[in-house]
């Protein structure tokens, strides 16, 4: 059974000026395990499709399904981790109680809790920083932070709306190999938007390239790289040859009108 | 010393100002008196002069604060001249009446924030009571109660929950929406209950504001307090202290009392900010 599975989802946005087709017949069946990155041109609908898949909106047309219940079923059933572009921390709690809320809000017991903070934190490599207040900490490892909360409560699919586009590139190499290595080791499913063609051909298992105006699909490309994939493999010629049928998939959908 | 000397300076201009001041307002008085008496005033026989008068048109400072000395602890503090028991009276009223607004005005907020009617539907009345002057209230709302048989501190204290629920209810307003749509949204990605997005997110994000409001909220339930104890003859309170200074042209007394009841306002803002600071240290939120 697909984790997720998507078919003829439509959302209109009804404006001011008239309605906006975010989204038009988008099919899509994410596996368990699949890593799928979303990638396109501002406006293409990639965050709003995450947004759908995690009942934050509702179709206007066609059939979602999330591990076989409808999206909002799944969201009371917390199936959901979601990490936004900014960490979202509460300055009031420390990073241990920052991942400690969905927990409390859950009802985990307290040892329970302790025991799931310790054991994220030393998953994103964050052990040691429990105690700090989030603006001791600098933005990547509030990032990792916010990550750490998402998979504290063991939701099945971890959806990341561009996490770490407002860091510098340095740190993004550092956190997307972290990522893979996360995925490895939870073996999670992941919907990941982007707005880089690297970052999605290196850590994904599936592409999909979209377009604006209506937000649609326009290319699914299956990865061929291996699971096991260090930075260097950015410079084989099989990343250099996915990267290229990503371009050419944007540049198909996008007529520069 | 470096934070104080500015504040000393200022000071020190103000009391020169208002010497100066209490010499030109206070010399026409003295100038009569010297021509009934047939004597003519050298410059400095009339600046003492205008220093010494028994009901001045401005009292000169050190007149003020000697008033304001003997009021404080030149009385047994059960006296009827002693300003610690009409500042007991004001302030005892001020809190019941602090604590009612500002109760008024969070509960307000919250249903404010939850319920589109309320928004819609008390937000104007709060503001329409706002515009009300105060003055005018006043008067009626101590007969009301007195022909019901209620005197003392509660009419004061209605008077001044009244001055002081609208800081509250604004700021918490503001404070209460100031989670943004990413912070919601996570919170209903964790199927989080209303109750739970409220006390742990909603009300830790008011917080600073809550303080500022309180601040102003004090300030004004002080003031609304001292308007109450001003129509009816009220015979306790600065209020009172100021109606009879002025009823008997005692300029220092109402002098005396007016400074009395800066320096409490002063003292209860700043216990606030001190509470404010204590509660944001240990919230994480002072750095």
């Amino acid at each position: 059974m697909a984790v997720v599975d998507a078919r003829d989802v439509s959302l209109t946005f009804q404006t001011a000026d008239g309605p906006v087709h975010a989204l038009k017949d988008v099919s899509l069946r994410i596996e368990k395990g699949d890593f799928v990155s979303f990638i396109g041109p501002s406006g293409c609908g990639k965050t709003t499709f995450l947004r759908t898949i995690a009942a934050l909106e509702k179709p206007t047309g066609g059939n979602l399904s999330v591990n076989g219940m409808t999206t909002d079923e799944a969201r009371r059933k917390r199936a959901y981790g979601y990490v936004f572009q900014a960490p979202g921390l509460y300055p009031w709690r420390t990073i241990s109680g920052n991942i400690s809320l969905p927990l409390e809000i859950m009802g985990f017991s307290k040892a329970d809790r302790q025991a799931r903070v310790a054991r994220v934190l030393e998953l994103v490599e964050l052990a040691g920083f429990g105690g700090k207040f989030p603006w001791q900490l600098s933005g990547g490892m509030q990032q990792r932070a916010s990550i750490a909360r998402a998979l504290a409560f063991d939701a099945d699919i971890l959806l990341m709306d561009e996490p770490f586009g407002a860091l510098d590139e340095i740190v993004r190499d550092r956190l997307n190999e972290a990522l893979l290595e996360l995925w490895r080791k939870t073996g999670k499913t992941i919907g990941f938007v982007t707005h880089s063609i690297p970052e999605a051909v290196y850590l994904s298992t599936r592409i999909v390239v979209m377009s604006p105006r209506p937000g649609r699909i326009t290319r699914i490309i299956e990865s061929t790289l291996p699971r096991e994939r260090p930075l260097e493999i950015r410079d084989t010629p099989e990343f250099i040859r996915i990267a290229q049928e990503v371009r050419e998939g944007l540049r198909e959908g996008h007529s520069y009108d | 010393m470096t934070r104080l000397l500015p504040i000393l300076t200022v000071l020190l201009a103000i009391v020169l100002v208002w010497y100066l001041a209490a010499v030109g307002m206070n010399a026409p008085w003295a100038r009569d008196q010297a021509a009934r008496a047939g004597q003519s005033l050298s410059l400095p026989q009339l600046v003492r002069a205008t220093m010494v008068q028994e009901r001045p048109v401005l009292p000169a400072p050190h007149q003020v604060a000697i008033g304001l000395w003997d009021g404080v602890v030149g009385q047994k503090i059960t006296s009827k001249r002693s300003l610690v028991w009409h500042g007991w009276i004001t302030l005892s009223a001020t809190l019941a009446g602090f604590a009612i607004g500002a109760g008024a005005g969070i509960l307000l907020a919250v249903g404010i924030v939850h319920s589109r009617v309320m928004d819609l539907s008390v937000m104007p009345w709060a503001i329409a009571s706002q515009t009300v002057p105060i003055l005018a209230i006043a008067p009626m709302v101590i007969v009301v109660f007195a022909s019901a048989g209620v005197t003392g501190l509660v009419p004061k204290a209605m008077i001044s929950a009244w001055l002081s629920f609208f800081p509250v209810l604004v700021g918490m307003v503001k404070g209460l929406r100031t989670p943004d749509t990413m912070q919601m949204d996570l919170m209903r990605s964790w199927n989080a209950s209303g109750r739970q997005t409220f006390w742990r997110l909603r009300l830790p994000s008011a917080m600073p504001y809550l303080f500022a409001s309180l601040k102003v909220a004090v300030a004004a339930a002080l003031v609304g307090t001292i308007v109450g104890e001003l129509p009816a003859g009220a015979t306790a309170g600065l209020g009172a202290r100021l109606l009879s200074g002025s009823y008997y042209g005692q300029t220092v007394q109402i002098w005396a009392a007016l400074f009395a009841a800066a320096a409490l306002a002063a003292a209860l803002v700043a216990v606030i900010g001190g509470i404010e600071r204590l509660t944001l240290r240990r919230m994480g939120l002072a750095r």
